[in-house]
């Protein structure tokens, strides 16, 4: 057996956002909807985090910007830190500073842009409100903006000069990408920005963000359900069960070599075009509501290699490898046991994976 | 659901060669809504289906994919009876069936019948349920409008059995719920029921598990094909997504049919249209689909020249994908391929399948 170490998500050399404790309750504490989740964002990095419908993973967005919808009650330590070297205790914000961090030094994309419209503006309006509500000089944040329209391959004068019904889906999805980059932040936070739709726009879209990300040196949060999606752009991913995170690693070894039997099965139960069709499986039961999470892992009674250690007490992040952290007591004996069903390239051996064994 | 009745109804109706449905040049044109100060203009057409021909046999399987506006859930409500075509037909066994509801000829099968032998499942179970209906209340309907002599004991135990036969255990416990007390998963599982309880020959499941997370698609995707072997029923499947499309479509020995701008650009069983997509459009889907294997897993360059579809108000002369194609010519601008192949392979409207086209020697397009 591997001694319990701590692996440690909050580890990392350039934090942009450190995220400790944050737990988010409603009811008057009797609903957790975020527990105790810790992790740190790297400068310049892509976190992909992943899962399923009411994992927690909108609220884990929602804490990084203190922007939980009442009656919902956020604790823990939220830091930002700024380019220049001071920290922002994000918590410890009043309304006016909180407004000026979410637009000009982490924006948030939420899905259906049309909810983020206002219908009865046209397109330009928008920015130039933005803009001066933020005392930027108008006429040069509008040429920025039309370079970003231009970034994500549209043509900035029909598109300013258009509402927001005129535009097709995935248009007004860009439109609102290139709206929130506008006053040039420094860390995106996207909450499933492409779930509305289709697949070959989502993957245009990433492809987009990708070569944003690299020309303006952005950090990207990005959130869905969609794991296979999200690991075209991501440079490290998280999986989130049952309002914790339970596995957080480099892509790479996220897809080829995961530990949690919980991110192993939803692995296989993806639709893939290249996997045996026989192999792909559902993932047997239901993830628990937020007022009965079982004690010890939550993850127990579905999992095939629970034991009465998993169901008394509730495992910790191991240490499972490089940068690689694993809430399982048996991350070993899932990755010899549970065979992922698809070819996922060199990923065991990408990651210099000789800890394994220990 | 009583299997006897089933075998009964088909026994009748299969003496002939007829498909279960076929389409021919079927289109389905819609007037684009107008703003007042257009009121005297000519009104902008938008070719949601383009001419269209197809059969779909008894327990077929066919998947249809495309993007946003491409006309799929145009074609899948033609091919149930729910859209009118503005020209070309649609047959059940044989019947046109808007010839049936508006009287025309001999009508050998009545209109009603038609229309409740093809059912669909929508994408959002949720509002396809009477929220004000306990699940008992809803499955009862049909079974009333199906079976009108079966009283309320038999009614219940036949929904029970389905329920069970559908994953919701306890039975009981489920059928006394309203909607809103259930997952999403399981308001597809009763609206699948529900279509089920009419006994129909096709369901349209139109983007039915594109709301599902991702972790329980392939769950009900085999439950839908589990029960297709029970009851005999073909489905016709939109999805945007090509993944699922070839699971549902392999498993279920189908077809895949790519739409693009109204017009079917290739069909062909699952597997080979997978393997060895013919047309460019194809590829483009492929390269859409998100693929784990790690070497393909970066966000690469996507084989087409634009990321936008063009307004299906205009649509480009030719072959409409040539203002995308990464592989368009002068010739591909100037005119249309047919949908070519032997009517039962793998068929594609791509002028590069054919080896001698004039294609060959005409000028790459440029932007």
């Amino acid at each position: 057996m591997a001694t319990r170490r701590q692996g440690d998500p909050t580890a990392a050399n350039d934090p942009v956002i450190e995220m400790h404790n944050a737990r988010v309750t409603y009811d008057d504490g009797e609903t957790f909807v975020l527990d105790d989740v810790s992790m740190a964002i790297e400068r310049s990095e892509v976190v992909g985090v992943v899962g399923e419908s009411g994992s927690g993973k909108s609220m884990f967005a929602s804490a990084m910007l203190d922007a939980i919808p009442d009656p919902g009650r956020l604790s823990g330590d939220i830091r930002y830190h700024k380019a220049d070297g001071t920290t922002i205790d994000v918590l410890e914000l009043d309304q006016e500073e909180l407004r000026q961090f979410r637009w000009e030094e982490v924006a948030m994309v939420f899905q259906g842009a049309m909810s983020s419209f206002n219908p009865t503006m046209k397109v330009e309006g928008h920015f130039r409100e933005t803009l001066k509500a933020h005392d930027t000089h108008v006429t040069e944040g509008m040429e920025f903006a039309r370079e970003l329209l231009t970034d994500l391959y549209l043509d900035p004068e029909r598109v300013l000069d258009s509402y927001p019904h005129e535009l097709s889906g995935g248009m007004q999805q860009r439109a609102l990408i290139a709206l929130s980059l506008v006053l040039e932040p420094n860390v995106l936070v996207m909450d499933e920005p492409t779930a509305a739709l289709d697949l070959l726009m989502q993957r245009s879209i990433l492809m987009l963000l990708q070569e944003l990300q690299e020309k303006y040196d952005l950090t990207m949060v990005f959130i869905t359900h969609d794991l296979p999606l999200v690991a075209a752009l991501a440079d490290r991913m998280a999986v989130m069960y049952a309002f914790s995170l339970i596995e957080v690693a480099p892509r790479d070894r996220l897809i080829g070599n995961s530990g949690h039997p919980y991110t192993r099965a939803l692995l296989n139960s993806t639709p893939n075009l290249d996997a045996p069709l026989e192999e792909m499986r559902a993932i047997e039961g239901q993830s628990p509501a937020p007022v009965n999470v079982p004690s010890g892992c939550s993850y127990a009674p579905r999992c095939p290699l629970a034991t009465d250690e998993c169901r008394a007490d509730d495992p910790g992040f191991y240490d499972s490898g490089s940068e690689h952290s694993t809430a399982c007591h048996h991350w070993e004996q899932a990755r010899e046991t549970i065979d992922l069903n698809f070819e996922a390239g060199d990923g065991d051996s990408t990651g210099s994976d000789t800890e394994t064994e220990s | 659901m009583s299997q006897t009745d089933h075998v009964a109804d088909t026994a009748t109706q299969t003496d002939s060669d007829e498909p279960l449905i076929a389409l021919e040049n079927a289109e389905v044109h819609f007037e684009k809504e107008q703003g007042m100060l257009d009121f005297f203009e000519d009104p902008e057409i938008v070719k949601a289906v383009d001419g269209i021909s197809l059969d779909i046999e008894e327990n077929d399987v066919l998947a249809l994919v495309g993007e946003s506006g491409c006309g799929k859930s145009t074609l899948g409500k033609a091919t149930i009876g729910l859209q009118r075509p503005t020209a070309g037909t649609v047959r059940y066994r044989g019947q046109d069936i808007w010839a049936a509801k508006d009287g025309r000829g001999d009508v050998e099968i009545p209109f009603d019948e038609i229309r409740s032998s093809l059912q669909i499942i929508h994408q959002d179970p949720g509002s396809s349920l009477n929220p004000n209906q306990r699940i008992l209340e809803i499955l009862s309907r049909p079974i009333s409008l199906t079976h009108p002599n079966a009283g309320r004991a038999e009614r219940r135990e036949r929904i029970y059995s389905l329920l069970e036969r559908v994953g919701m255990n306890p039975a009981p416990d489920f059928a006394d719920r309203y909607p809103h007390q259930l997952s999403g998963g399981e308001q597809q599982r009763v609206a699948l029921s529900r279509a089920l309880l009419m006994n129909p020959d096709l369901i349209l499941a139109d983007e039915a598990i594109s709301a599902l997370d991702v972790s329980l698609r392939v769950e009900m995707m085999d439950l839908m094909l589990d029960l297709q072997d029970d009851f005999d029923t073909s489905f016709v499947f939109i999805s945007h997504d090509l993944s699922n499309a070839r699971y549902f479509a392999e498993h279920g020995n189908g077809r895949i049919g790519v739409m693009y701008l109204g017009e079917i650009v290739e069909l062909g069983p699952a597997e080979q249209l997978i393997e060895e997509p013919a047309h460019p459009y194809t590829n483009v889907l492929r390269w859409a689909t998100p693929d784990l294997s790690l070497d393909a897993a970066g966000a690469s360059e996507p084989p087409m020249r634009k990321i936008d579809i063009p307004d299906p108000v205009n649509p480009p002369s030719g072959c409409r994908f040539h203002t995308r194609c990464p592989e368009a010519r002068e010739a591909c601008r100037e005119s249309q391929p047919a949908l070519t192949g032997e009517p039962a392979a793998h068929r594609t409207a791509c002028f590069r399948s054919q080896p001698d086209h004039e294609y060959w020697d005409s000028a790459p397009l440029e932007d």
